[in-house]
């Protein structure tokens, strides 16, 4: 038995220890808001938060984050996030959608750590989600805006 | 030959005649049900060589009306007292209007744009309305430039929706204002609306509280529609509807769908195209915990599991022995090898004026140069899958559907059910770029018949992991072109003679008999064929190499490859002939006043002329595409090391109307962005028979720190609104290119250009100094 604690609430499930926290998250617990991409932690779509820090769920077995806190996209509360995700609805920065769970994880991560990023700091800290709508300049833009905002 | 692939008028999916799942719902009011109507609005914006068809099509519309009823969308019970004035448009006693889209939203924003149209001529508020994806039903929801063909491509959805959707909004305005006038006796035309709000004097409704009353309405047949000058919508910046949901995690897309009891399939594909499965041993495989079953189908094998990991476990735990006799085992550098060979010989003629050969006997100088373009994938970040529900009689799927028609005849022969029996529910598309419109329902029939090999004793979700997505092909063909011009002592050509050598991606599809003329594919040659500038010889012919790499259309199709060769090799004249690379397409350009404004405000915008930093350069192009002007303005900066940086891009874009200004401009950047992947990194290459990329670490493509800086400027214009989705994709090689050469005085013909070699930036210090 397998048990995580994802958006505060635990779950205990009967999977192998090797499974991959993404598939436990969306085929198992049933939260779907994390995204497949590559399964190689080169696309960022898996994005989640382990104890505030973004992780690829795609290569993180279920037992590296057995005891450990557990965000999705579903369970993002804090004012990082908020500031994110009304400055992405704002500048309406999505197109297909697909990515941008993990972009938004990733962003709020970022602003968490550093609340004035700059623009080489974004790339630093972006650069590991693509998103092939390419909207970067938008995404860009909401981070710096959000980061207005929080200030 | 943009517009004619736009158009093409001979599809053969002939015949759908797709009764509704509620055809027992007859026109008229039903108790509990609201009203009912099949109002048929298509066929009002065909283009008029498409009568034949068109009358064909009414006469069925004509007989649909009696049995067709609307609102199926999502499969959603009407409500009580709920309005549905046409396909269209369904209109709740909760006062919400839901419009239906009979085109995918891939990112595109279509939902947006189209549900724009609707609120337009209902004069609603935004906040009323929502969007839902059309069932598959060709009658009602065919593409009106595809006669009775469901589908989204080709940068159509808004050119072919702006008057249709327009018509619904109208019609079902008129049936509020109709219920209203006779609520409060008092003549319609005393009725105003505004925001969604129905008033006369002091008195108030809204459309919710008219609903039902509405209902009983006569239906209007010629609603009346505003002038340009009264839109209140069109033409302004209004927040997409699918945002939300997708900035919480809460769209769906086919990837999330889970039904109950359903399996999920991974398979295992030939290592070589063409290759088959001789034998195989799944007893490692069925011995996993979560594998269900093992099934081979007929291109692999494929494990169903209770989820997507048990399910790759055990695809990789399987033993395949493949037979390969009658696989594809050539490799890029071999097909380039007959590609050259090929463009040594005249092709089948695609334009002929004049008479390029002896013109070019007369020309003072002469150029020539060659280009070559790899294969590409398209690479959606949701990779391809499909989810499959069988039943005795009934096939149902959810997609991100984007060839309704094409897919639901395919499934209906698989299974030899009439095509109505196949029930399509169109979700998100986690992106396409032309890839879930496969003329081929690849991988929807790979679904389907995983289903059917466990006798749909299961639904069954079929995942594609990313090397799937990457190796199991149906990519952007691989084209080699080779170019010669010359021009007379003023730098003017005079002749042209262009020859393409790539697979036809038409070929052995419905959309053959429309798109292939006389052994020409249009898709091959658009953007050369229908070359802009005036050059009074031109001979263009291709040839269509039959190689069993399975080819598909990407986003702009033809133009990824026939703009790049254009526009860099136009402006290889401008500078032979000693002319400013604007100036001088300007004077070509004569006869195309569209190509000339995007031009001109393109290099405005950016400066052109203005003088950089050394190691910087700019680079212009301009290309039309479905209709669609764009020009582009690179700068780039070429560093030491041979690597190089797209900096800012300007972009000016004429797409008639801009319905929804700020979703041309995020189609410009992301078009843009898309097309620079391929400028910069992207390529699929094949030894032996096998692709060599496999995920994004070696089929790489533009992330954040590679963006440039953009900038859209778009061209006031009254002329029918043109699609957006795809003119800015390949625009951005040529423009980068130009930039380079700009910089470095060596031209660049063959992409991706990842680097600048070391001869280009010996040239660069020289050309700097």
């Amino acid at each position: 038995m397998i048990q995580l604690m994802i958006n505060g609430t635990p779950h205990q499930l009967d999977i192998d220890d090797d499974m991959p926290l993404l598939w436990a998250t969306r085929d198992i617990v049933g939260l779907t808001g994390t995204k497949f991409g590559c399964g190689m932690a080169q696309c960022g779509a898996c994005t989640v938060h382990i104890d505030g820090q973004p992780i690829r769920s795609c290569v993180t077995p279920v037992s590296v984050a057995q005891g450990k806190n557990i965000t999705t996209i579903e369970g993002l509360d804090s004012k990082e996030a908020r500031a994110v995700q009304s400055t992405w609805e704002k500048l309406d920065v999505v197109q297909c959608g697909y990515c941008q769970s993990g972009q938004i994880m990733s962003a709020t991560a970022l602003l968490a750590q550093n609340p004035k990023p700059s623009d080489d700091d974004i790339d630093a800290a972006m650069s590991g989600n693509i998103c092939r709508c390419a909207t970067y300049a938008r995404i860009r833009a909401a981070i710096k805006e959000a980061a207005r905002s929080l200030a | 030959m943009g517009q004619e692939y736009m158009n093409p008028k001979n599809i053969n999916y002939d015949k759908i005649i797709n009764l509704s799942r509620r055809r027992f719902l007859v026109t008229g009011v039903t108790a509990g049900a609201g009203l009912t109507l099949g109002v048929y609005l298509g066929g009002c914006n065909k283009p008029s060589a498409e009568k034949a068809t068109e009358a064909a099509a009414d006469k069925m519309a004509a007989a649909a009306t009696n049995e067709a009823g609307p609102g199926l969308a999502g499969g959603e019970v009407v409500t009580d007292s709920s309005f549905e004035p046409n396909a269209f448009i369904r209109i709740g006693s909760d006062n919400m209007v839901t419009v239906v889209s009979k085109h995918l939203e891939m990112g595109q924003g279509t939902y947006t744009g189209l549900a724009t149209l609707v609120a337009e001529e209902l004069d609603a508020s935004w906040d009323q309305i929502h969007v839902e994806g059309a069932p598959a039903d060709a009658k009602r929801y065919n593409n009106l430039f595809w006669g009775p063909t469901q589908g989204t491509g080709g940068s159509t959805a808004m050119a072919n929706s702006f008057e249709q959707m327009r018509k619904a909004g109208a019609a079902a305005r008129a049936m509020l204002v109709g219920a209203a006038a006779q609520k409060w006796d008092t003549p319609a035309d005393s009725i105003a609306i505004k925001d969604g709000v129905l008033s006369h004097g002091n008195l108030r409704a809204t459309f919710g509280e008219l609903a039902e009353l509405a209902a009983h309405q006569p239906v209007p047949t010629d609603a009346f529609l505003k002038d340009p000058d009264e839109f209140r919508l069109i033409g302004t910046v209004l927040p997409r509807k699918d945002s939300k949901e997708k900035c919480y995690g809460k769209a769906v897309y086919t990837q999330d769908v889970k039904l109950p009891g359903m399996l999920t399939a991974v398979v295992a594909h030939a290592p070589r195209f063409g290759g088959k499965v001789k034998s195989f041993d799944a007893t490692e495989a069925k011995a996993l915990k979560g594998v269900v079953e093992v099934v081979q189908i007929p291109n692999g094998v494929a494990v169903l599991a209770k989820d997507t990991w048990s399910a790759k476990k055990g695809r990789d735990l399987l033993t395949i022995v493949w037979d390969e006799s009658s696989a594809f085992k050539l490799g890029s550098d071999e097909i380039l090898a007959q590609y050259k060979q090929l463009a040594e010989s005249a092709g089948a003629v695609a334009r002929k004026d004049g008479d390029a050969e002896q013109a070019m006997t007369q020309a003072a100088q002469t150029f020539e140069a060659a280009y070559e373009f790899p294969y590409l994938a398209h690479a959606a970040l949701e990779p391809m899958n499909c989810v499959v529900k069988l039943t005795a009689e009934s096939c149902e799927i959810w997609n991100g559907e984007q060839l309704h028609t094409g897919d639901q005849m395919s499934l209906a022969a698989l299974f030899g059910i009439p095509p109505e029996k196949v029930i399509i529910n169109m979700l998100y598309a986690g992106g396409s770029f032309g890839r879930r419109a496969n003329p081929h329902s690849d991988y929807v029939l790979e679904a389907a018949s995983i289903a059917k090999a466990i006798n749909g004793k299961a639904p069954v979700k079929l995942v594609w992991l990313r090397e799937d997505d990457t190796q199991a092909g149906y990519y952007r063909p691989m084209y080699y072109h080779k170019i010669k011009a010359g021009l007379d002592k003023d730098g003017k050509p005079v002749s042209w003679q262009h020859r393409i050598v790539g697979q036809s991606i038409i070929k052995g599809t419905p959309f053959e008999g429309g798109l292939i003329k006389d052994g020409v594919d249009g898709t091959s040659v658009e953007g050369v064929a229908n070359l802009p500038y005036s050059v009074p010889n031109i001979s263009v012919d291709l040839h269509s190499p039959e190689i069993d790499i399975p080819v598909q259309w990407w986003r702009s199709v033809g133009s990824t490859h026939t703009a790049f060769a254009v526009e860099t090799f136009i402006d290889e004249l401008a500078v032979a002939a000693k002319q400013d690379p604007v100036d001088y397409r300007m004077r070509l350009l004569d006869k195309h006043p569209r190509h000339t404004t995007v031009l001109k405000l393109a290099a405005e915008k950016a400066g052109w002329g203005s003088p950089l930093a050394a190691g910087k350069g700019r680079g212009i192009a301009v290309h039309e595409s479905f209709n669609t002007y764009v020009a582009q303005v690179a700068e780039v900066t070429v560093k030491d090391d041979g690597s190089y940086s797209v900096d800012r891009v300007v972009v000016a874009v004429d797409c008639g109307i801009a319905v929804n200004p700020d979703i041309i401009k995020a189609q410009m950047e992301g078009g843009m962005g898309f097309g620079l992947s391929a400028v910069v990194s992207s390529k699929i290459t094949l030894k032996d028979g096998k692709v060599e990329q496999s995920n994004f670490h070696d089929y790489t493509v533009l992330r954040m720190n590679q963006m440039p800086e953009v900038e859209v400027h778009i061209v006031k214009s009254a002329q029918p609104p043109s699609g957006v989705g795809e003119p800015a994709t390949p625009v951005i090689a040529p423009a980068v290119a130009n930039a380079l050469f700009n910089v470095t005085g060596q031209r660049f013909y063959v992409l991706p250009i990842v680097n600048v070699s070391n001869t280009q930036l010996a040239s660069r210090r020289k050309h700097v100094a």
